[in-house]
């Protein structure tokens, strides 16, 4: 087997700025304030994903998790460390992929899928089956800065499931469709993982993730805080000790539909 | 399960770093959507305007008209220059050309955030776009020129029409490493924006648009060949060369010359490849800090 994600030792520092104009600077400074510091979003987080693999990743909020992912698809590069993968990416950072709000659905959609590499032929024999999955209807001619955050995410992880992709990132896509998409979703995953591809996937829900994926990582403020059996990562963020009942419920929905 | 379907190892690509392949060449091997984000800009440019594409012929031809108003006709100023609307006209379009790509282009990414944080593409993508869009504006002014050299009694010639060529070569690689350095540079401060309208204002007077060559040579004298280490004003020499001067014809010239005036410097097709070599030399200066500085950008947007 061969490997499809590697990363070793990669840092992420971001730069918080407290101030942004010259006045503000110039009296943060005088005060003898911090005008700025640095923390880092990823700090030194080294694991291998094999080909074929599908990763759970979680974490708290804020954790890095969807740092890491832009890392892995490539629109951030590590400050230190190094990032390989294998073959083309595809999918869904924080619930949407990159849409210009001013934009149709429809031209979102064709620009979003030359994006991600597909040619003009390939699209023009997906697009069919790309609109009938986002199923938006009437709405893919209205500007995307009219959807709502569950329209944005139908409409992104439509074009990125039909992209011939040997990585795919699932950030959240659960979190803001509605059931049937839901469904719809977790059933194209399967499939994704079914044939080999490799997945990796983000989700705050333990039960879509025990039933996803094989292997978990866990993210604690940007360090790898587990990484092994997905049951145990689960036990390790305590996300199996749900003191909330109902969102048990809609995990055990989600699993006896598909 | 999924290890009987995968391929063997030898049959995948390799390992490699996911943002490899940015940079200007990238933009170019990916010619589909750079096509698709110019006809999205051509299109989006004028969105919601009821005139649409003909602003962009409005705002230089007003500008033609204030102009050729104040300088030939209230001022009465250049009345030895013969066909000097077309001097202007000529001038502007060069001009117009840049500071579209410049101004444009420096708000490039910061305008397409919502895909430059989240997809993986070659960033220089947008600045190349904005470029190309201008390019596509300059045609159709082009059109409104030769009408007039024609009226004028234009003989075209093949050096003025490779001065042409050369003329928007350089406007293109200059306007595009400007436009490079200050989008990246706009994403950091959105000063950069300003200061880029402050420097086009410039442009405007740096270049013989609205007073002739002949005054800078005069005036400067031996400090004139510092005038053309200006790559714009060698562009615009370059495309009045190729249109202007085909309007005038030779005893005009002859009687111009007569007078003691130079309607072009000397060694002006040499001036300009060198100008290119020296604009490209800059577009590769400003790739190289676009690199740098591409590192950040995500996360300041």
């Amino acid at each position: 087997m061969a490997e499809a994600i590697v990363l070793q030792n990669v840092v992420k520092e971001f730069t918080l700025r407290y101030h942004r104009t010259f006045r503000e600077i110039t009296v943060a400074k005088a005060k003898g304030q911090k005008t700025s510091e640095k923390f880092n979003a990823i700090d030194d987080v080294s694991f291998t994903v094999e080909e074929g693999e599908s990763i759970g990743l979680m974490g708290l909020n804020g954790s890095g998790k969807s740092t890491l992912l832009k890392v892995i698809n490539g629109v951030m590069r590590p400050d230190s460390g190094t990032a390989l993968t294998r073959g083309r990416i595809a999918g869904l950072i924080a619930t949407g992929a990159g849409f210009h709000p001013q934009l149709s659905g429809t031209e979102n959609l064709v620009l979003n899928a030359a994006i991600l590499g597909m040619s003009e032929r390939e699209l023009k024999r997906k697009y069919d089956d790309i609109v009938e999955f986002a199923d938006l209807g009437r709405t893919l001619d209205a500007p995307v800065g009219h959807y709502s955050s569950g329209q944005k995410a139908r409409l992104g992880f439509a074009v990125a499931v039909h992209v011939d992709s040997d990585i795919f990132l699932a950030d959240e896509v659960l979190a803001v469709g509605d059931k049937p998409f839901k469904v719809k979703c977790m059933r194209k995953m399967r499939e994704i993982r079914d044939s080999g591809r490799t997945l990796v996937f983000v989700s705050h829900s333990p039960g879509a993730v025990a039933k996803m994926c094989t292997r978990g990582i866990v993210l604690e403020k940007g360090r790898l805080g587990f990484d092994g059996d997905v049951a145990d990562a689960i036990h390790y963020l305590q996300y199996d000790r749900t003191d909330d009942e109902d969102e048990l419920e809609t995990d055990d929905e989600i699993g006896n539909d598909i | 399960m999924s290890e009987a379907t995968a391929a063997p190892a030898a049959d995948r690509p390799p390992l490699s770093p996911p943002s490899a392949g940015n940079g200007l060449l990238a933009v170019f091997q990916q010619r589909y959507l750079l096509r698709l984000l110019v006809e999205r800009e051509i299109s989006a440019r004028y969105q919601g305007s009821f005139l649409g594409l003909i602003w962009s012929y409005i705002n230089p031809l007003s500008q033609f008209f204030i102009y050729w108003f104040v300088m030939g006709f209230l001022l009465q100023l250049h009345q030895e220059i013969p066909n000097f609307a077309i001097h202007i006209f000529a001038a502007l379009i060069v001009v117009h050309f840049f500071n579209e790509t410049f101004a444009a282009g420096t708000r490039s990414i910061v305008r397409n955030k919502a895909l430059v944080a989240k997809m993986s593409m070659p960033r220089e993508m947008f600045p190349v776009a904005t470029m190309l869009v201008s390019l596509y504006h300059v045609g159709p002014q082009l059109i409104i020129l030769l009408v007039a050299c024609l009226f004028a009694g234009w003989s075209p010639d093949p050096v003025g029409l490779a001065c042409l060529v050369l003329g928007v070569l350089i406007i293109a690689a200059i306007g595009l490493s400007g436009a490079l350095l200050f989008s990246a540079a706009n994403v950091f401060f959105r000063d950069f924006g300003n200061i880029v309208n402050v420097m086009t204002n410039f442009v405007r007077f740096g270049v013989p648009m609205i007073y002739p060559y002949a005054i800078v040579e005069e005036r400067f004298g031996d400090f004139a060949p510092y005038y053309l280490l200006n790559p714009l004003a060698d562009a615009v020499l370059l495309v009045q060369r190729a249109f202007w001067i085909g309007t005038i014809s030779d005893e005009k010239q002859a009687e111009v010359a007569a007078d003691g005036q130079v309607l072009m410097p000397d060694h002006l097709v040499t001036n300009g490849v060198l100008a290119l070599l020296g604009c490209l030399v800059i577009l590769g200066i400003s790739q190289w800090v676009f690199t740098r500085l591409e590192n950040k950008i995500p996360e300041r947007l």
